[in-house]
């Protein structure tokens, strides 16, 4: 399909936290991609980084950090932002450079250096922003708006606290496999059911932590990648960047209310279903042809919404959906094999980066113990804060 | 003397009056009656309107749980909390307003835990005051609050 670019190199620096900056993180991810794809820096024509709000001003113009952190060599340079979206941002960036001829080979890097706790807003008084005003009227952190979506399935689909653990238990069961994540040990559901609640119904292992680490990729031309001798590498064939349509009759953050659907009729498709939908009718595939799926899984209940955002399932039946095993490695369609955010924790640019790395490490059969047996196609799906979609089709 | 009450936000919500008067305030659009809250200044969002001007309109004051949760940890500035005084859980309610088709957070009520609330019931906006008390200035932050109406009479899950 000519709308295909290749993966040629995949590369993460290993989530956790180590006490250093995230221009380390990035340049040892970014050096990763670049062994795996057999290609020098210097032949790299285009870089573009993924921003961070949490690195001061190096983290705004990413990309050029980066560019100098690997050693200034003249590539065409640019630095994306849009929260959790930020990564896939960058995919698409370099997508749209190597499909319009601007560039045959691209580096995207995305990394940070988290906090310790909740994600806080930028300081100052900044009244006219949405994220400031939900902490200081509200004190709405991430956590409570994860807990409202938990509450409201509870209370629609019958969902459990339980049907919750079993996300983590899963989650953390195919972590443990992983060398990139940070958390690698089994979790049961009693060590769920006994951890704290943090915003009602929510408990601390049903919430993703904040982490170090950094993903990169390597993208370039099909021509290039068989120049290259990448016969048949794993292609990109679908970014979905969409935004909600008006009116979004779903809080998500930071909204304090929802749009008013008085005057125009809320569309049947939630808008993380329309983001999933996007990349589907641009990849020409369907939930069906799927072998796996990476989604965000700020919260245990989070992923169960995803199941059917992305079309797993019907409306209301994810916790079904992951009771039956479905999802776990060696069920019918797995999700998160990477062990997802429960097992990563989030470090916001470069996590949509590092959800195509599994992507491409499961479609080229390199997974290792997490390997899904003749994957082929797989689909990623995040969400940046104030309304940024984001997912990835890859195939093989 | 009682300390100065200054709203947390400005113009959010009317500021005298009774109990009863209390109202959250939005904006309208003149042309298509969307509604905004927080109170969009400005210009009508709705893609399919070139309504001009949007003008202040109070909120229905009743409204139904949409969710609800708590918060066991202190949140992160900019909320305003006294770090000297053990926290104390408060709870946040998503409401769903009927008239302007739209759902609205807000602290609950002091008092109201999420044993009090479940999804569809039938809660009001009242007055309240930000917790944390007095701030350097010496003055009190009012805000809304959500309170179940005839609390304890009106639940079941919907
Ligand atoms: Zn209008």
């Amino acid at each position: 399909m000519s709308g295909d670019v290749a993966v040629l190199g995949a590369g993460m620096h290993p989530w956790g936290k180590w006490g250093r900056g995230f221009v380390e993180y990035g340049t040892v991810a970014a050096r990763g991609a670049l062994a795996d794809a057999g290609i020098e820096w210097r032949d790299v024509r285009s870089v573009v980084g993924a921003g961070t709000v949490r690195g001061g001003y190096p983290g705004y113009v990413a990309g050029a950090t980066f560019a100098q952190a690997l050693g200034w060599q003249g590539a065409r340079v640019t630095s994306v932002y849009a929260a959790c979206a930020s990564g896939a941002q960058a995919v698409n960036t370099a997508r749209a450079q190597i499909l319009a001829g601007m560039a045959d080979v691209v580096l995207v890097v995305g990394a940070d250096a988290a906090p310790k706790g909740f994600f806080a807003p930028a300081g100052g008084e900044r009244p006219d922003d949405p994220d400031w005003l939900r902490f200081r009227v509200l004190g709405a952190t991430n956590p409570a708006y994860f807990a409202l979506y938990a509450r409201r399935r509870m209370a629609l689909h019958g969902d459990t606290p339980e049907d919750f653990a079993l996300v983590k238990v899963k989650n953390a069961a195919a972590g443990a496999l992983n060398p990139n994540a940070r958390y690698r040990a089994a979790v049961s559901p009693e060590q769920v059911a006994a951890s704290a609640v943090v915003a009602d119904p929510l408990r601390l292992l049903d919430i993703c932590a904040t982490s170090d680490g950094a993903a990169a990729l390597v993208l370039s031309s099909m021509d290039f990648a068989r120049r290259h001798g990448a016969s048949d590498p794993v292609r990109i064939r679908a970014v979905s960047t969409v935004t909600p349509t008006y009116p979004k009759a779903v809080l998500d953050l930071p909204d304090i209310a929802t749009d008013s659907a008085v005057a125009v009729e809320p569309s049947p498709m939630s808008f993380r279903g329309s983001i999933a939908r996007a990349a589907y009718e641009e990849a020409g595939i369907g939930p069906g042809d799927l072998s796996l799926a990476e989604v965000y899984d700020l919260s245990t209940a989070l992923e169960l919404e995803w199941y059917e955002d992305i079309g797993l399932c019907a409306p209301g039946e994810g916790a079904a959906l992951v009771r039956s095993g479905a999802t776990a490695l060696g069920g019918r369609i797995p999700v998160n094999p990477s062990g997802g955010l429960a097992s990563f924790g989030e470090a916001v640019p470069a996590q949509a980066i590092a959800q195509v790395c599994e992507l491409t490490w499961q479609l080229r059969g390199t997974a290792g113990e997490r390997q899904i047996p003749g994957a082929r196609a797989g689909i990623t799906a995040n969400q940046g804060l104030f309304g940024h979609g984001s997912a990835v089709v890859a195939v093989r | 003397m009682p300390s100065k009450r200054i709203p947390v936000v400005a113009g959010w919500f009317t500021e005298d009056g009774t109990e009863e008067d209390f109202r959250l305030l939005g904006t309208r659009c003149p042309l298509c009656s969307s509604v905004f809250f927080p109170p969009q200044k400005g210009l009508c969002r709705n893609p399919g309107c070139t309504g001009g001007e949007l003008a202040e309109v109070p909120l229905s004051r009743h409204g139904t749980v949409w969710s609800y949760t708590d918060g066991r940890y202190r949140p992160p500035a900019p909320y305003l909390s006294d770090p000297e005084v053990p926290w104390e859980p408060y709870t946040l309610v998503a409401v769903e307003l009927a008239a302007e088709r739209m759902v609205v957070l807000g602290q609950a009520a002091p008092g109201v835990g999420v044993g009090d609330l479940a999804v569809g019931m039938t809660v009001e906006a009242v007055p309240g005051v930000m917790d944390a008390g007095p701030g350097d200035d010496g003055a009190v932050r009012t805000t809304w609050h959500w309170r179940p109406v005839a609390a304890g009479s009106s639940g079941g899950a919907a």
